[in-house]
């Protein structure tokens, strides 16, 4: 009883994880609010569509595309917006509302484009190309659902849980086992001391903000799959999800969101089986519980003021 | 004659005229309603963003209970529509304390916690759970109280008070210190500011021009939905109306609202998705080039700007 809500919590959350840590790697390194995080999301579900429906190959061809692209397109708006912003004022403030500003264009443009329809892709066809590798090699792969501990569960979740899992384990190693990552830390840390040190922050800032893109539109591969269709107007409610899991793990701290979105997960699975009735509330109760006890999150360091 | 006094006769008066006088000679009067609520709510944002730096993402939420506090106060206590418009303020400032807690966050954080509380309030209202109180999702429809000539004056005067309260915080000791503090809380604080006090004054009283604003527009429209008065295009409007115009002033959030909305008015309704798209740029625009509002093009030639 207990066991499929649990394990699909922690599919979820994993999931979850993924879809939240580009924000926070944005927030942590230039201290900005991507508020446009959802959109991009949005366009990474629309690049596995052009894939799935243009090309006719695995959705899962998508990850990789939607990660360069949106890589090079991070870099690309990074040099138009940010360094601006740095020299107003008030600029976390008022990346808020340049976000706001940026997510409305895109949205915009999307619906010119595409329409609002709603859009979806079959989910047996994610990790298509998989099964049939594995049928040429002679094996007899399952398609269809996967057991897990007696319960079973549908591939995508499974196939989605692992590439978010793939996902963060290469943000560690970014993080913690390059040269870059080092900078991006210490960026992260004390920006104005990074800077005299000699680093070359802008240059850091660009690399981090085009990563945490490229996150978000691998997590737009899978939204598809996880919430059933995607309109152009999916990213502003995944934008608030997102900042959910990220606040839970803690703002500015990016393997913190790991934990956050697993917790989000059992969470969210918890209270659909049970409570279905109160589900919507929850995650906004919980991220005001957490904000006032633990205003840094579950694994944050100290930002309370006054 | 003392600024305060100038100021009412110079911009708060000549503006109530304009309201008073223009329902005779201008056929739209849900139109014109609408631009009195825009102006409270951009003001209600100036009071607490553009005095104490607060940035309430989520400030629909004191406008939604607002209007949910009218309705209640009409529906089961059969209270007259001026009495249910005075307790939507109380039940808006009632919020505001409930919330002052989350005046210990500061930056990001305080935007996405109130972002949070107003979902949060929303999912409690529009909880099926509830439908014998707040009838839940299924909207709420007041015929008994319905009065759009009462309510528009009842706007204009909430309006009148709004203004009345910025014009004070501009020439006033009280205004000062507020400014002070957003700048820089520790050193007024040694000055002798009673930094909490003050925000909490503050804060309050923004919710409850939002909660007053929510109560007249309850007994404006008669039937809405939950959706209708949390709507977050109100916060998000009243903020973009406010910046643009240029917070801290009296007339930014005037200007501001008057042009923007006048444009969301001319293009918005027949083509939503070019309008968004106008809207997105015109954002971002304000942002990148002109961060300190409308304003700032006198301000910087040295004009004072009231």
């Amino acid at each position: 009883m207990l066991a499929y809500p649990l394990i699909a919590g922690v599919l979820f959350g994993l999931y979850f994880s993924l879809l939240g840590i580009g924000l926070n790697l944005v927030f942590g390194v230039m201290r900005i609010v991507n508020l446009a995080h959802g959109d991009f999301l949005m366009l990474g579900a629309f690049v596995a569509f052009g894939v799935f429906y243009l090309l006719g190959l695995d959705p899962l061809l998508a990850v990789p595309l939607a990660f360069v692209l949106f890589v090079i397109v991070g870099i690309v708006l990074y040099g138009l917006l940010v360094p601006r912003l740095q020299q107003s004022r008030d600029p976390e403030m008022l990346s808020i509302i340049l976000f706001f500003g940026l997510s409305q264009v895109i949205e915009a443009l999307v619906t010119i484009a595409f329409g609002t329809s709603e859009r979806s892709i079959p989910s047996r066809e994610l990790g298509s190309l998989m099964t049939a590798a594995a049928k040429a090699l002679g094996a007899k792969p399952e398609g269809g659902p996967v057991d897990i501990l007696g319960q079973s569960f549908p591939a995508a979740w499974v196939i989605s849980a692992v590439v978010s899992v793939i996902a963060i384990g290469l943000v560690y190693v970014y993080l913690y086992r390059t040269r870059l990552g080092t900078l991006t830390r210490a960026v992260m840390s004390r920006r104005d001391e990074a800077f005299a040190t000699g680093i070359n922050v802008d240059r850091v800032c660009a690399a981090a903000f085009g990563i945490g893109l490229g996150l978000a539109a691998i997590a737009g591969v899978f939204a598809p799959f996880m919430f059933g269709s995607v309109t152009p107007a999916f990213g502003a409610d995944a934008t608030v999800t997102a900042f959910v899991i990220v606040v839970l793990g803690s703002l500015g701290n990016p393997l913190g969101t790991a934990l956050g979105g697993i917790v989000y997960g059992i969470c969210y699975m918890l209270v659909q089986t049970f409570l279905s009735s109160w589900a919507d509330l929850l995650p906004y109760v919980l991220l005001i519980v957490v904000l006032l006890l633990r205003p840094s999150g579950l694994l944050g360091r100290k930002v309370r003021v006054a | 004659m003392p600024s305060f006094v100038r100021h009412m006769l110079l911009i708060v008066a000549p503006l109530m005229a304009a309201f008073a006088i223009l329902p005779g000679v201008y056929d739209n009067h849900l139109l014109l309603f609408n631009f009195v609520i825009f102006l409270i709510l951009a003001q209600g944002v100036n009071i607490i963003y553009g005095f104490t730096g607060y940035l309430p993402f989520g400030y629909v939420g004191f406008f939604g209970a607002g209007a949910y506090g009218f309705a209640i106060m009409v529906m089961h206590l059969q209270a007259p529509a001026p009495l249910a418009v005075l307790a939507a303020g109380v039940v808006g400032v009632l919020l505001g304390l409930l919330l002052t807690p989350l005046l210990r966050l500061s930056g990001a954080y305080f935007a996405i916690a109130n972002l949070a509380a107003a979902l949060a309030v929303l999912h409690f209202v529009a909880n099926p759970a509830l439908e014998s109180i707040t009838k839940g999702p299924y909207g709420v429809a007041l015929n008994g109280t319905f009065n759009p000539t009462l309510a528009y004056i009842g706007a204009v005067i909430i309006l009148a008070l709004t203004l009345g309260f910025v014009v004070f915080l501009r020439n006033s000791s009280f205004g000062m210190a507020l400014q002070a503090v957003r700048e820089d809380a520790v050193s007024a604080a040694m000055a002798g500011v009673n930094v909490v006090k003050m925000r909490v004054i503050a804060w309050l009283v923004s919710a409850l021009v939002a909660g007053l604003a929510g109560g007249v527009f309850a007994w404006y429209v008669s039937v809405f939905y939950p959706d209708n008065v949390f709507s977050s295009d109100f916060s998000i409007f009243a903020i973009v109306f406010a910046l643009f115009g240029g917070v801290a002033t009296i007339m930014g959030p005037i200007v501001g609202v008057i042009i923007l909305y006048g444009i969301y008015n001319l293009i918005g309704f027949t083509t939503p998705q070019y309008f968004q798209l106008i809207y997105g740029v015109l954002i971002m625009a304000l942002v990148l080039f002109l961060p300190a509002g409308l304003v700032s093009l006198a301000t910087r030639r040295g004009w004072n700007v009231p």
